[in-house]
């Protein structure tokens, strides 16, 4: 058996998947949600390789570079916004940051 | 002359009113006494002027309305009528304005009061000076708004205040009648002018209007409209309610407005318009039939009263029922003269009343107060003058038109004569009473006040008793004098065109020819009114008490009134709060707010609460929200349409 297209999009599909219910189910960490977002992002570039490679152009593969950058920095701020978060609100339970609610 | 006398006053009320603060207490009284006495001494003079012309003269001072068919000037007309009136008003005004300096000295606003009773006189020269009905009106109203504004002059009394809405709501009645009259006589004649309107009286007596969809005789129809007018400033039975209510207001009022000269307007504008309620003989009828009712209903609820002003309340409302049924037996001269010197005797009475009042530290309730007439003899002889002058006992001023006009009403003849006349006697057998009452109560008897107020009785000032003087001349003399003129063989001279008596309705010429016997009757009643009262209050002081419990049930009904107020209360009062209260509260609460701006505001609160809770603030709820939008986007694009 060769591991075709399919697989690979399935592969990111599931992983996809998760990350979105890692967002909706969790009800307790912040962190999980931005690790949740990261895996969506990895989903996507899976499918970007995955597809340079069946179409032979290198575009989407350079593409996956980028995202990992952007990531990256995503990650980073994201992860500087919920320290000075925690210094202000004592938590970051997802439960907790509701202040928003009308 | 005439702009003078009208004009005087409303000078003087506008300085004090409104410059008051500025030339003080003393300042005022002075400005306004002084031109009441001058508007007076020019009045008495002017009255003299009038004796000799022969045609009413007419003064215009300015257009009012022109409008289309609609022409009224303002005017000043005088003739017999007006004149009397004049020298009426102006004399008693200007007594009660000094008396009120003595009275109201220790009130603190005095410009005001004096400045409203100048207003008022204002107003009642203009009444009656007019010339057209518009301009009477204009007075009829303008005495009302007076007072009303006197009458609730004491604002800080919820009493004084409820008195004076009371009797600006009932006079309103009246004056919505008057008001319909106005238009009657204009539809029917199509002009407002005396002269033009009483010109053309003979020739509508068989014309009808359609009224309310009756076909109804459209004079009678107006005079009867015009009637009711004179009801509700006068007084009379059905509209009387508010003048015993506003004895609430301070006693010189009551002498100037609510005895001498406001509520007798109506009486003025019965003999005004002569010449039309001459054509009408049905409303004349009713006219004899209401004063009659009223001077006896009025002298029955006096005899029960204990509020020294009510009594002397209820005494003005059966003179005035006098008044009126000697008009609706075409006495006009007789009305007029009661009017004229019950304007001095009454005033009196009411002054004297208010000098007790001042001596016995505003204490009104007689039954509080006896043997009196040592401590304040001026008053209490006065206080004899004015009541022997009611009772009509010769030679008192009230003994000569009082008798005519129980005579005339025998000599008219008509059904309504005789019947006036039966109540007439019999009111003057209750008027001796009730008013030997009042002497003997207040001035007699065991003292029944307190140690401390004994303390402080003391005779009036002579600015209070000099006024009482004058008047109390008049009381006595002003009938022996005015006989001839009023009623007796000067009279068609004296009255020359004001009145007018149609030839066969000419009941004051037919008084000297009565049985004699007849003539006498209401005489030896008032003395024997006066004899019972003296046996019932002075001899035997335990008869009253055990009268009362004896017939409980008709003491009670004459003490309230013959519950009059009771039964407007029911009737009209509660009615209109009721409909008040459910317009109020179901008409515009319920409906109009709950489905307007409140429910309009209610549901966008609604939707907005049920909106807001969609925003639960979690963050997975939005990113799901997010999904779902992505989601059906994606789907909108990608599925083929």
């Amino acid at each position: 058996m060769t591991i075709g297209l399919s697989h690979y999009l399935t592969v990111a599909a599931i992983l996809f998947t998760l990350g979105i219910f890692g967002i909706f189910l969790n009800r307790k960490n912040v962190i999980i949600i931005l690790m949740s977002i990261e895996l969506m992002l990895l989903a996507v570039n899976i499918n970007f390789v995955a597809f340079s490679v069946v179409l032979h152009d290198l575009v989407g593969q350079i593409f996956a570079m980028f995202v990992l950058t952007v990531a990256a920095a995503e990650a980073a701020i994201g992860l500087a916004i919920l320290v000075v978060y925690f210094r202000n609100r004592g938590t970051i339970r997802v439960e907790d940051i509701r202040m928003m609610k009308g | 002359m005439v702009v003078a006398v009208v004009f005087l006053p409303l000078l003087a009320a506008i300085i004090a009113g409104f410059f008051g603060r500025v030339i003080g207490d003393r300042g005022s009284q002075i400005v306004t006494c002084g031109a009441l006495a001058l508007s007076a001494i020019c009045g008495i003079v002017l009255f003299h002027g009038i004796m000799e012309q022969t045609v009413p003269q007419v003064q215009t001072l300015a257009t009012w309305i022109a409008a289309g068919g609609v022409d009224i000037a303002w005017s000043l007309r005088l003739d017999t009528l007006s004149g009397v009136m004049i020298l009426v008003v102006t004399i008693v005004s200007t007594m009660v304005h000094v008396y009120s300096i003595g009275y109201m000295a220790h009130d603190h606003s005095i410009p005001r009061f004096m400045a409203y009773l100048s207003l008022f006189t204002f107003f009642m020269l203009m009444l009656v000076t007019a010339n057209d009905f518009v301009q009477m009106f204009f007075g009829w109203e303008g005495v009302g708004l007076a007072s009303y504004l006197l009458i609730g002059f004491w604002y800080d009394r919820a009493t004084a205040d409820a008195a004076a809405i009371k009797a600006f709501v009932v006079n309103r009645i009246g004056d919505f009648g008057f008001a319909l009259g106005i238009f009657a006589v204009f539809v029917i004649f199509g002009s407002l002018d005396f002269d033009t309107v009483f010109g053309k009286a003979p020739g509508t007596v068989h014309t009808v209007m359609n009224f309310l969809g009756w076909q109804v005789p459209a004079l009678t129809l107006a005079c009867l409209l015009l009637f009711v007018g004179a009801m509700g400033k006068s007084a009379q039975l059905g509209l009387h309610t508010w003048l015993p209510d506003a004895m609430e207001g301070p006693t010189p009022v009551s002498a100037l407005i609510h005895a001498a000269t406001m509520v007798t307007a109506g009486v003025y504008m019965v003999a005004r318009l002569s010449p039309m309620f001459e054509y009408a003989p049905m409303a004349l009828g009713f006219v004899g039939l209401i004063g009659g009712t009223t001077c006896m209903f009025a002298a029955t609820i006096g005899m029960a009263q204990n509020d020294i002003k009510r009594v002397i309340a209820y005494s003005t409302c059966s003179q005035l029922g006098y008044m009126f049924f000697a008009a609706g037996v075409s006495a006009y001269g007789a009305a007029m003269f009661h009017l004229f010197t019950h304007a001095f005797f009454k005033a009196l009475l009411f002054l004297c009343a208010g000098s007790v009042i001042h001596a016995m530290s505003d204490e009104q309730d007689m039954r509080r107060m006896g043997g009196l007439w040592r401590k304040i003899p001026y008053t209490y002889v006065l206080m004899w003058i004015g009541s022997l002058s009611l009772c009509g006992i010769p030679p008192f001023s009230g003994y000569f038109s009082k008798d005519l006009i129980i005579s005339a009403a025998w000599a008219s003849g008509s059904a309504v004569g005789r019947y006036s006349y039966c109540l007439g006697t019999f009111t003057a057998f209750l008027t001796a009473f009730y008013s030997w009452r009042l002497i003997i109560m207040t001035f007699h008897g065991k003292p029944r006040y307190e140690a401390e107020t004994a303390h402080h009785v003391h005779e009036s000032p002579w600015v209070m008793l000099l006024p009482l003087f004058v008047l109390a001349a008049g009381a006595i003399f002003a009938g022996y004098f005015g006989d001839p003129f009023f009623v007796g063989e000067d009279r068609v001279a004296f009255w020359k065109s004001a009145i007018l008596v149609l030839p066969g309705h000419d009941s004051v010429g037919h008084a000297e020819d009565i049985p004699a016997i007849i003539a006498r009757l209401p005489l030896i009643a008032a003395f024997a009114g006066i004899g019972v009262a003296y046996w019932a209050y002075m001899l035997q002081p335990g008869i009253p008490g055990k009268v009362a419990i004896h017939f409980r049930a008709l003491y009670l009904f004459l003490l309230n009134k013959w519950y009059f107020d009771e039964l407007y209360d029911r009737l009209f009062v509660r009615t209109a709060f009721s409909l008040g209260d459910g317009l109020w509260k179901t008409g515009d609460g319920t409906l109009i707010d709950g489905i307007g701006p409140d429910g309009v505001a209610a549901a966008t609160r609604e939707l907005a609460r049920e909106a807001s809770r969609l925003q639960t603030g979690y963050v997975y709820h939005y990113a799901f929200a997010m999904l779902i939008g992505v989601v059906a986007l994606i789907t909108w694009y990608l599925v083929p349409r």
